[in-house]
């Protein structure tokens, strides 16, 4: 390791509500072996440089969604993210856009867990299958309406990515409102009815402008554009009392 | 638990941050020179209607410099927004599946550029009587 280590640059925006006013950067030199992670670098800095830098973490692969920060100006996953692809220049390291600061890289994320409620994330089937009845069965064909958008880590760089959401907190939002279409794309589903409320406002798919960055940071290609702007044409459907035909039968409150 | 002071970063200047915003906000812009386009040969056809003299002094308007130099502006910013309009589209569309496979989206935006560009030749050729 010693010969391929060399020394970058990471820039840490630092907020520590009880002594700033506002949010400022901080550099520190950080050596770093080729496989570093930019996660490894904050690491580096919390355990040898300052232990007082607050950031969130957990697996280190890609699976808990606790590690989003924006890294030079766009959303990613520390973990996912290396700093050889940045060395020699520096590397900047903020808390997600768009969320309030709690303090560094700490970001409030109260609003999007109350969304995800929101939306009511699991299945509603119009009468729930006794234990006479047997398990819910599923073709591979029908498993692939909803796969893709079952993938979400909630790791929220899709609201990162989202000026909409930086611009009006009200709108659900991309994962949230891709997790709804993954329940309602699931045929074991009868649940518009129950969720069209969310879909229909004005802070549900009609506040997308189809900006499409989501989709583009989306570390597990869920592709949040694609499930919203296609709950578009479902709304529009709903409006004029067309959709309940084309559902299939028996949707339910 | 009630010490927190969050702090809420502004939105000024959002779209000038990242490429992608500001490719966004061509997309959009571009739009514009499509209605005044719009608006113009709408005009066009009004002065058709109120006879052959005034639609004669429209047309003798469009060949006035800064008409030209609009028009030349207004089909860069339609073909890109015709561009970006088919690249955007098959976000709007549910799966599509041939032979159990799944349609990839660049196919889909393909097959709109292809359309847009037969289209625009038919309709190229019909306006020359080719």
């Amino acid at each position: 390791m010693a010969d391929s280590t060399r020394t970058i640059e990471i820039e840490v925006l630092r907020y520590h509500p009880e002594q700033d006013t506002e949010p400022h950067y901080q550099t520190f030199s950080v050596p770093f072996a080729d496989d570093w992670s930019v996660l490894q670098g904050l690491q580096y800095i919390k355990d040898d440089l300052d232990s007082s830098l607050s950031f969130r973490w957990s697996c280190r692969m890609a699976i808990c969604g606790s590690c989003g920060y924006m890294i030079n100006g766009e959303p990613k996953l520390g973990c996912r993210t290396f700093l050889r692809n940045y060395y020699p220049n520096k590397v900047r390291v903020g808390p997600l856009d768009h969320f309030p600061i709690e303090r560094d890289l700490v970001v409030d994320i109260d609003d999007f867990i109350g969304k995800l409620e929101g939306i009511k994330p699991y299945i509603i089937p119009r009468e729930p299958r006794t234990l006479e009845q047997g398990e819910y069965l599923q073709t591979p064909a029908q498993r692939d309406q909803y796969e893709q958008f079952s993938s979400c880590i909630n790791c929220l760089l899709c609201y990162a990515a989202c000026p909409q959401y930086g611009l009006n907190p009200g709108f659900t939002g991309p994962a949230a409102l891709a997790l709804l279409h993954r329940y309602n794309a699931d045929n074991r589903d009868q649940g518009w009815e129950a969720r069209q409320e969310v879909v229909n406002a004005e802070d549900g798919v009609w506040r997308c402008m189809l900006v499409g960055y989501c989709s583009e940071v989306c570390p597990k290609g869920v592709d949040p554009a694609h499930a919203i702007n296609q709950n578009k044409v479902n709304s529009t459907l709903d409006y004029f009392g067309v959709l309940k035909f084309l559902l299939p039968k028996g949707a339910t409150k | 638990m009630s010490a927190t002071k969050p702090y809420v970063r502004p939105m000024a200047g959002w779209w000038r941050r990242n490429p992608f915003f500001m490719r966004y906000m061509a997309r959009e812009a571009s739009a514009v020179f499509l209605a005044i386009y719009a608006v113009t040969l709408l005009v066009g056809v009004f002065r058709l209607s109120q006879g052959k003299a005034v639609y004669d002094a429209w047309l003798a308007a469009l060949t006035s410099p800064l008409s030209i130099v609009f028009h030349l502006v207004a089909l860069l910013a339609v073909c890109y927004h015709a561009y970006t309009w088919w690249k955007v589209m098959p976000k709007t569309l549910p799966m599509l599946h041939i032979g159990g496979r799944r349609i990839p989206e660049t196919t889909l935006s393909a097959v709109g550029w292809a359309a847009w560009l037969a289209a625009s030749v038919i309709v190229y050729a019909l306006v020359r009587g080719l």
